[in-house]
């Protein structure tokens, strides 16, 4: 989908493909109209990349929203994302919480299943396995909820798709800082 | 100070408490009820222009001549996307400008309602920061912060769409206060130790530079000032930006002309082979730099900018500075001076030595001629017969704008109107009649191409309305002579529409509008013409018919380095061979 657009370029310097690194960012933003289109529109209009962003408000008093946005670049790229994002003016700060290595990700996903007979039993025993919940079922069908890592998700997924996988719903990566202090 | 007032009379009224003096704008619909309060005031002077990206150029000429904000006012929809160019313009040169347009009411927004667009929407990606302004009691604010966000920190444009019930409602106006915002607040002061280390650096650098660009400009005069003063305190050597020209004169004696593209082989050869680059204000842009990964390889780098974001964008550095110019260059004197710093004496005059060699070349030499006019000779007539009068110069963008930048000199900030990032053709005229508004008594010339004129010409209604004695002073060659040229360098000289075919008779044009007409296509007669335009009490376009084939050297050809530089040939009737000089990596590059 986002293939390069153009060749190599002479004004640009060469960037190794081994280089790209994924990072995960805390922005926080004043809850006003159209903040997210601003941060979203940066991300497309540089030609960043985006792997997941959720966005909700945390402190309503103060209309402060928190959007993580996991992306992937070189470390020169992130430095500028960074950067760029601080730039905009609703923006509070921007943290990269993959700097700091002391984070935790996890992202929650709903997962319907279909299927009759051993099926279910077999998707019944993995769901324990992934300590995912049965937040509806029906006699050819369940609904898993699952929180993780995406990686986790992604392998339930995986494990959900011969016993007969309908469709995931995933809120993408929420993050936060381990021990006492704020981002 | 907190007055009762309906929505459109607090548009006015923030204005005046902005100190606003001039306001360019074109009436419709749904900002007729901040044109009826314009209707019973005389304090801010409103400009009509002919097109809304007019108006945005003019506010953009009137920004950068002044120091102050540019201020427009537009009704929605067309009127709104009309000014799409220009604020991309002032973005990318970073002109403070605060743009007004109306709105359908609040309950229409959505429905594709006549003249709707969506204006925040389509101007985000163009301006500094915007505003839909949906409850009155948020307007006065509102108003104020635009002009705070405009003009603080790195300066840009920003829009406040006020759909067109708010203007009727009526609220609670308050006036400007220290304005403390939430979240933008610019970092103006920078690290002092850093500072101390680039001042360091500085006094034991052997073959240093000064690369400065349009921030010196935005910091104010104080900063050019100050420049000057560093500049003169270590007597290294300075180049500088399309966009910086005028911050150190161009007669003081570091100056090596302008760098990049079409810079000189002085200033690019210095840039190349110095051992320490002093960035101020300069963003590393693609027409500066040339090719990234052979750019200026043996040296240290320090980059002073308010922009955090424009560090190690696009060139590596070794020492950021993130501040405002002013106040670096001001702890930088103040440092070198306290300190007794001095520069190393000899590597110094050995690096003069070899910059003067390199200025031994006179890479702006162009082979003369007595039966038509040189572009270049045209515009070193033009500064010669002008200079004395302390002139504002704008251009549009080409071939001409390059000569203009290489041949015409300025000894001021602030004198010089141009656009750099954008490139922008037909920004010349709007912004020299916002120049001229913003400076009454002085000489202010267009150095316009035949083919830009054409994209906003329409203005000189404007300058004949207002009786702005605007001079526009056209290089016509008959072609987008730079489209021209690059076809010629780089498409086996294959023409492609570059031709400006149907010309209008521009002496009858200027006469059409009410204006002066002059045409010279006699080299002898130049000065003669060039004096009766400067005469002339009113707005004059003169039509210069000059060399049809010239090309702009010297150049860096796409994708080549500072130091693989084409110069004119200046034996040689049959010129360079260019096609052969750019591969095919280059061609692929703007």
């Amino acid at each position: 989908m986002n293939a390069p657009l153009s060749p190599p370029s002479p004004y640009s310097s060469p960037t190794s493909r081994s280089n790209v690194e994924t990072h995960t960012l805390a922005v926080l933003v004043d809850n006003e109209p159209g903040v997210l289109a601003r941060v979203v529109g940066l991300f497309s209009g540089r030609g960043y990349n985006i792997e997941s962003l959720t966005v909700a408000e945390v402190a309503h008093g103060e209309h402060l929203s928190r959007i993580t946005v996991v992306t992937s670049g070189t470390p020169e790229t992130i430095e500028q994302i960074q950067h760029q994002l601080e730039r905009l003016v609703p923006v509070h700060k921007v943290t990269d919480l993959t700097v700091s290595a002391r984070s935790l990700e996890r992202e929650l996903a709903m997962v319907k299943v279909r299927g009759k007979g051993e099926e279910r039993n077999a998707a019944l025993q993995l769901a324990e396995a992934f300590r995912a919940r049965v937040v509806d079922a029906t006699t050819e069908s369940f609904i898993f909820e699952l929180t993780g890592k995406p990686n986790k998700i992604d392998e339930f997924v995986d494990l959900m798709r011969p016993i007969g996988l309908v469709e995931v719903s995933r809120t993408g990566v929420a993050a936060i800082s381990r021990g006492p202090d704020p981002i | 100070m907190a007055k009762q007032m309906t929505g459109a009379e607090m548009v006015v009224e923030a204005l005046k408490d902005q100190g606003v003096e001039v306001l360019f704008g074109y009436p419709g619909g749904a900002v007729l009820p901040i044109y009826d309060v314009l209707f019973h005031q005389e304090k801010v002077r409103h400009i009509l222009v002919r097109h809304e990206q007019g108006a945005a150029h003019a506010a953009e000429g009137y920004a950068r001549s002044s120091g102050k904000p540019g201020v427009l006012l537009v009704t929605s929809g067309p009127g709104a996307t009309n000014t799409i160019t220009g604020l991309t313009d002032a973005l990318m040169d970073s002109i403070p400008l605060v743009c007004i347009t109306g709105q359908v009411p609040t309950h229409l927004i959505g429905s594709d309602a006549f003249q709707e667009c969506d204006t925040v929407g389509i101007t985000r990606h163009c301006t500094k920061h915007n505003y839909l302004v949906k409850n009155i009691a948020d307007l006065p604010r509102i108003l104020h912060e635009a002009f705070y966000v405009a003009s603080s920190g790195r300066p840009g444009p920003v829009v406040i769409d006020i759909p067109k019930d708010v203007q009727f409602a009526s609220g609670t106006y308050t006036g400007p206060r220290n304005v403390h915002h939430k979240t933008y607040q610019p970092k103006l002061d920078a690290d002092t130790d850093a500072i101390r280390r680039a001042v360091k650096m500085m006094a034991a650098a052997k073959r240093p530079i000064f690369y400065t660009g349009g921030g010196v400009i935005n910091s104010g005069p104080a900063a050019s000032t100050l420049l000057r003063e560093l500049v003169s305190l270590t007597g290294f050597p300075i180049t500088s930006t399309l966009m910086g020209l005028g911050a150190y004169p161009g007669s003081g004696p570091s100056w090596l002309g302008m760098l990049g593209m079409h810079g000189t082989f002085e200033a690019n050869n210095a840039m190349h082979d110095c051992d320490l680059m002093i960035a101020v204000g300069s963003r590393f842009d693609d027409r500066i730099t040339g090719r990234l990964d052979a750019f200026s390889p043996g040296s240290k780098k320090i980059h002073i900018d308010i922009d955090r974001s424009s560090i190690n964008k696009n060139v590596k550095v070794d020492l950021p500075i993130v501040g405002d110019c002013g106040h670096v260059l001001e702890s930088m004197v103040r440092i070198w001076r306290a300190e007794a710093m001095h520069a190393e004496k000899q590597p110094l005059d050995a690096w003069w030595k070899k910059i003067d060699e390199w200025r031994d070349r006179k890479s702006l030499a162009f082979r003369n001629s007595d039966k038509v006019i040189k572009p270049q000779y045209a515009v070193q007539r033009l500064y010669a017969l002008t200079k004395d009068r302390d002139p504002y110069i704008t251009t549009e963008v080409g071939q001409h704008q390059m000569w203009a930048a290489q041949h015409y000199h300025f000894d001021e900030p602030n004198r010089w109107m141009t656009s750099g990032g954008l490139g922008t053709m037909g920004y010349g005229l709007p912004a020299a009649i916002g120049a001229q508004l913003a400076h009454p008594k002085s000489l202010v010339v267009d150095i316009a191409g035949e083919a830009s004129i054409l994209m906003n010409i329409q203005e000189m209604s404007t300058a004949i309305q207002y009786r702005l004695p605007v001079k526009v002073f056209i290089l016509n060659n008959e072609y987008m002579g730079m489209v021209r040229q690059w076809q010629e360098l780089l498409h086996g000289g294959r023409y492609s529409h570059s031709y400006s075919e149907a010309l209008p008779d521009f002496v009858k044009l200027a006469e059409a509008f009410g204006a002066k007409g002059i045409r010279c296509s006699d080299p002898a007669d130049l000065d003669r013409a060039i004096q009766e335009m400067i005469d002339y009490d009113g707005p004059v376009i003169f039509d210069c018919l000059v060399e049809k084939g010239e090309n702009c050297f010297p150049m860096i050809p796409s994708g080549k380095a500072h130091n693989d530089m084409l110069l004119a040939d200046l034996s040689d009737d049959a010129g360079i061979e260019l096609g052969s000089i750019i591969d095919e990596k280059g061609k692929m590059l703007v």
